[in-house]
């Protein structure tokens, strides 16, 4: 069957991740970063790739953008008669891309806009697209949604990260925020649905590793109603960020002491205060402690976050020229872009990088 | 700096190179009598020096990839630049010199030779360095390292000055865990709670200043550091409590 | 008419015997004798029981016990024990009592369960060297934390349940005094507080000089509310109400007169000498809402400092019942499986009673997940847990934490010859006679409580590290780290696990 996995066997892990953000949300097209993701293309084996782009609708920036793989085509005209039932179907179209050579079997891609006109009462808009995310991810076979959020995409698929974004056309993009992902798919073989970036409304995460706690991340999500259907450890990190920052209205910094928890000596050390926060948050949210090596990449519109385990088991650096921030699995792929930055350094482990929208410095971080 | 031009010097552009292009391009280079190799563009290309049995020298100009000097035995690489992670991984003899900043494991289980990086490094430096007979590895690191510092740590010398580019406190937590043999001086003081539980503080003797005392002269030097400002401090010494520590660890 | 019920073991001399007599002094069950006309040791063999105190400490190691080889005429369905136990009600009309937990041979569900490790795609985490942690805390927790900024630091506005810190998920399970010797306790809590764990008085009350103790206790109130008082309540971390045990469910407690001495009548608060009756059922606990009734009565006189624990046995409708529990006010659900062990109790209960309690964590994890009240309760689970691995198998199944109780018996001398309702334990064990009592070192036995603790403990972080992870929060309901061998679709449904090779 097409949707699934094109091979079971488990490989080496090596993925690559690099994000850059342009603090002042000047906006520039999609050739920077394929350029950065291609430096580290020792890190991938071409059996997923993708893109996260944030201010790329500006035209259509009051609307939910649903970027949608067909692996099932008879599918569509089903999904689309349940959107309609919905939403207001702004505009809809197939996602323009080109033929090349390296990128074969690519499913239908489609992109719609959407708006939330006749939602149930007692539920925020936001939860109803995430309940409709689900129902499509859940229950109709070989549809996914790739991303959902407003004024942003996701694109990704099967193949070198920088030859889907020639088959996107990515260069015809412009956005502040860019984030990718070269994937050296482990535990699911390389399949459409399955390559990063992940979605959910708009946090977007690419990710670096493995989440061996998977388990029981995925369990306490879904008695928040996230279903974990994409057969990949790291769509829980998106999920779990939209709960703790969106529904639970978390800072950032408190988000991040849950998913990359100081060590209890570390907590014990601390004054009385502080003690009981991150002892609290830990208690609490045990269940979303992300063990394993991971470094993830996180974006919203307003952020762009850059995170490791607690004991850094996955490399990451972070590095700023003028308005520009970049994280990044290799210093190199910075350095292919930026020989000359205004600083570069080494994150400890679970120490954010964040980069944060100069016009959105009240948001709370 | 000025390279001397002779028939054993010779430049490699590295831009836009894969690390397999790049070391076959070293590899030919070496086979045809060059013994001073400068490398420029270089960017992530993983492997430099990697399988070279050769008294030679390398400058590499730009951000050297992971695995710089992997299995090294003999030659000596200048880097100009930032190292990435495992710089000198499981090395044998010869120099490193990064004139910057290195990333994770620097120095994994190196068995001999020197590395010296300018500035900081990330987690785990000198995990598993080792001594055999009269190989000694000696790790400097002019700047901070992170957690895990000398993990499992059977043999050498690990140096951390916490000094460039800013003098800073000693920032590592769990140093030493697991060390079972050679010693790490570290420039300043740290408390109790950042060592593993399998090291101690012990006093630093004469023989001790006498070694530290060469390896900051030639670090200074080799970086253009204030040598008075580095020397100019107090040095912690960390030593193993035993070679086997974990003889209480099974029953029977 | 006579019935012959024939030895079950043999009493065997070497001629290495010294005569000492050492092993006619430690039995305590009557089965040796010295005749000194003879110069001869005697063995009165149908006492014997096989506990191998007199074979430990024969200093010339001259004695082995043997089974009887009786034959019978071999049936593989009416056994040897299925057919003396008729003969000896027929004999008595009484029930056949038994101490200990179900020896029958059910199917163990832990051994059919296998964990994962880390190869080469997440490196596996050296627990040795690397932070790897075990800390639990038990305790309601929030569905939510409000966490906002002011002047620049996180504060949080929820409000908080209390918690109890266990620094490793292995707490010592219910064991009265009465039913065990003070020494026992003195071991029990000694060795709690040095693991930071606790363990728990059982039924019986807490002995004065234990008080000390109190943070690393947790005291019990059974339906017989032995030594219950308002000191006593205040006394530990946790109160747990006990509904159930594993190894007896639906069964009430006899503590025969004759072992109420002294120190157990001031500690039961009843006189010396009287039967100790803890009734079935709590007889103010007919239904759910009769034990919230007694749940909030009891965080009433702790001031709601004290976590209020419900220990059932796991029977069938197991889900049902602990999310009742939960919802009932409860901080603890403790669930105690068919294994789980017992002073005494009616054989044919023991045996034949509760399901297992890999299958009941199981299913009271997902039924309180699915619910969306896990939060509110933290669940111990209990019976039948024999090594680390099984503590880390009944954690990934959804335990917040473990009890042992035969385990950690047999770390002070227990070897299992379930004769603990004779009252005549020759290890001074299950035991209130000061003669025999003596025979358990206090000092000793908390050392090797301790030892048995910090061994399990680091095999556990072993075992995480293998599995990638460094702490035991990630093991915990992560079912994805168990893989089934031999069950059936069913079962492996009930236990949310994949079978292995999948």
């Amino acid at each position: 069957m097409a949707f699934f996995p094109r091979s079971t066997e488990k490989q080496l892990d090596g993925c690559a991740v690099v994000g850059i953000m342009d603090t002042s949300a000047k906006r520039f097209n999609g050739d920077d970063i394929t350029k950065a993701i291609a430096v580290m293309r020792d890190r991938s084996n071409g059996l997923g790739g993708g893109f996260a782009a944030y201010g790329i609708y500006p035209q259509h920036a009051d609307l939910y953008a649903f970027h949608m793989i067909y692996l099932n085509t008879d599918k569509r005209y089903d999904v689309e008669e349940y959107l309609k039932k919905k939403f207001y179907i702004a505009s809809s179209e197939k996602i323009p891309t080109r033929k090349t050579k390296q990128i074969v079997d690519s499913p239908i891609l489609w992109r719609y806009f959407l708006a939330v006109e006749n939602k149930p009462a007692g539920i925020t808009e936001e939860d109803y697209i995430v309940e409709t995310v689900m129902e499509i991810n859940d229950k109709l076979e070989g549809v996914f949604v790739a991303s959902s959020g407003k004024n942003m995409g996701v694109f990704k698929g099967v193949g070198y990260p920088e030859d889907l974004s020639v088959f996107y056309k990515l260069e015809e993009y412009e956005a502040y925020i860019w984030t990718s992902h070269g994937r050296f798919p482990t535990n699911t073989g390389g399949w459409w649905g399955g390559a990063h970036p992940f979605n959910i409304l708009d946090w977007s995460v690419v990710h670096n590793g493995e989440i061996s706690s998977y388990g029981i991340n995925q369990r306490y999500l879904e008695a928040y109603g996230y279903k974990c259907t994409l057969m990949t450890d790291t769509e829980v990190v998106a999920y779990t960020m939209d709960l703790l920052m969106r529904k639970h209205q978390m800072p950032l910094e408190a988000a991040c002491a849950v998913i990359a928890a100081p060590l209890w000596e570390q907590i014990d050390r601390m004054d009385e205060k502080e003690k009981d926060l991150y002892t609290k948050l830990r208690q609490t949210y045990a269940s979303l402690l992300l063990n394993g090596p991971f470094s993830f990449i996180i974006t919203n519109k307003d952020q762009m976050i850059g995170i490791t385990d607690r004991i850094r088991l996955r490399p990451v650096i972070g590095a700023r020229k003028g308005n520009r921030t970049f994280i990044s699995t290799e210093e190199a792929a910075v350095r292919e872009l930026e020989p000359d930055l205004d600083e570069i350094w080494i994150p400890r482990g679970g120490e954010p990088i964040v980069a944060q929208l100069k016009s959105a410095r009240r948001r709370a971080i | 700096m000025a390279i001397k031009v002779s028939n054993s010097n010779k430049t490699i552009n590295s831009k836009g190179l894969h690390f397999s292009e790049l070391n076959q391009k070293i590899r030919s280079a070496v086979k045809s009598g060059a013994d001073k190799l400068k490398l420029v563009n270089v960017n992530g290309q993983r492997y430099i020096g990697t399988g070279i049995r050769k008294e030679m020298h390398f400058d590499v100009y730009g951000t050297a990839g992971a695995d710089l000097g992997a299995f090294m035995d003999g030659p000596n690489i200048t880097v100009h630049g930032n190292a990435q992670d495992a710089v000198g991984n499981t090395m044998n003899s010869g120099l490193i010199t990064v004139d910057g900043h290195a990333g994770d494991v620097v120095g994994i289980a190196m068995r001999g030779g020197c590395v010296y990086i300018k500035g900081e490094v990330g987690y785990r430096a000198g995990i598993h360095m080792k001594e055999y007979e009269d190989q000694k590895p000696v790790l400097v690191i002019g700047g901070a390292a992170h957690d895990f510092l000398g993990e499992y740590m059977a043999g050498g010398v690990l140096i951390v000055l916490n000094y460039h580019p800013k003098p800073s406190p000693c920032l590592a937590n769990y140093i030493g865990t697991g060390m079972h043999g050679g010693a790490i001086y570290l420039r300043g003081k740290v408390e109790q709670y950042q060592l593993g539980k399998e090291v101690s503080v012990v006093k630093i003797t004469e023989n001790d200043k006498k070694m530290l005392n060469k390896h900051l002269k030639a670090f200074a030097k080799t970086f253009k550091l204030d040598y008075n400002g580095i020397a100019n401090a107090s040095f912690t010494k960390l030593m193993p409590l035993s070679h086997r520590p974990y003889g209480q660890l099974y029953a029977y | 008419m006579i019935s012959y019920i024939p030895e079950q073991f043999k009493v065997n001399f070497s001629d290495k015997c010294i005569k000492c007599l050492a092993c006619v002094k430690q039995c305590s069950f009557g089965a040796l004798s010295y005749d000194e006309e003879d110069n001869t040791i005697y063995s009165t063999d149908k006492n014997c029981v096989a506990c191998h105190r007199c074979v430990t400490l024969c200093p010339t190691k001259a004695i082995s016990i043997t089974k009887n080889p009786l034959a019978y005429r071999h049936n593989n369905y009416w056994k040897p024990e299925t057919v003396e136990n008729i003969y000896k009600q027929a004999e008595t009309g009484g029930i056949l009592l038994t101490g200990s937990g179900n020896d029958q041979e059910w199917p163990s569900y832990f051994d059919r369960l296998l964990f994962d490790a880390s190869q080469v795609t997440n490196p596996s985490i050296d627990p040795i060297r690397e932070p790897m942690e075990l800390r639990t805390y038990l305790g309601e927790k929030p569905s939510e934390l409000k966490v906002t900024r002011k002047d620049g630091k996180l504060v949080i506005s929820t409000k908080y349940k209390p918690q109890v810190k266990l620094e490793t998920p292995i707490m010592f399970g219910a064991m009265s005094l009465g039913a065990v010797s003070l020494n026992l306790h003195r071991g029990l809590a000694r060795a709690s507080k040095e693991a930071g764990t606790l363990w728990n008085t059982g039924e019986g009350g807490l002995h004065e000089e234990l008080y000390e103790f109190g943070d690393n206790t947790t005291v019990q109130v059974a339906s017989g509310r032995y030594g219950v008082n308002h000191r006593y309540l205040n006394a530990g971390r946790v109160v747990e109400i006990k509904i159930g045990q594993g190894a007896k469910p639906g069964i009430g407690g006899h503590l025969p007169g004759e072992k109420i001495n002294e120190d157990i009548s001031r500690t039961r608060m009843i006189p010396k000498g009287t039967d100790a009756l803890s009734p079935a059922p709590h007889h103010d606990i007919y239904s759910i809402e009769d034990l919230a009734q007694l749940v909030y009565a009891l965080k009433e006189a702790t001031h709601y400092k004290k976590l209020v624990s419900v220990k059932i046995a796991a029977v069938h409708n197991v889900a049902a019942i602990a999310s009742g529990i939960a919802r009932a006010g409860a901080d603890i659900v403790t669930i105690d499986g068919f294994r789980g062990g017992t002073g005494a109790t009616p054989t044919i209960i023991r045996n034949h009673i509760g399901i297992p309690i890999e299958l009941a964590i199981a299913a009271v994890d997902d039924r309180l997940r699915r619910e969306g009240i896990r939060n509110t309760v933290s669940l111990v689970a209990s019976g039948g847990i024999r090594n680390s691995a099984d503590v880390a198998k009944a954690i990934a199944l959804g335990a917040d934490a473990v009890y042992i109780g035969t385990a950690a018996l047999l770390s002070v001398g227990c070897t299992l010859c379930q004769k603990c309702y004779t009252g005549k334990c020759a290890w001074g064990i299950t035991t209130t006679n000061p003669e025999l009592v003596k025979r358990l070192n206090p000092e000793i036995a908390y050392r090797r409580l301790y030892n048995l603790l910090r061994g399990w403990s680091i095999e556990i972080k072993e075992m995480i590290g293998a599995m990638g992870l460094n702490a035991i929060e990630s093991l915990r309901g992560n079912r994805l780290k168990l893989r089934g061998v031999g069950l059936s679709d069913t079962e492996l449904e009930i236990l949310g696990v994949k079978p292995a090779g999948r």
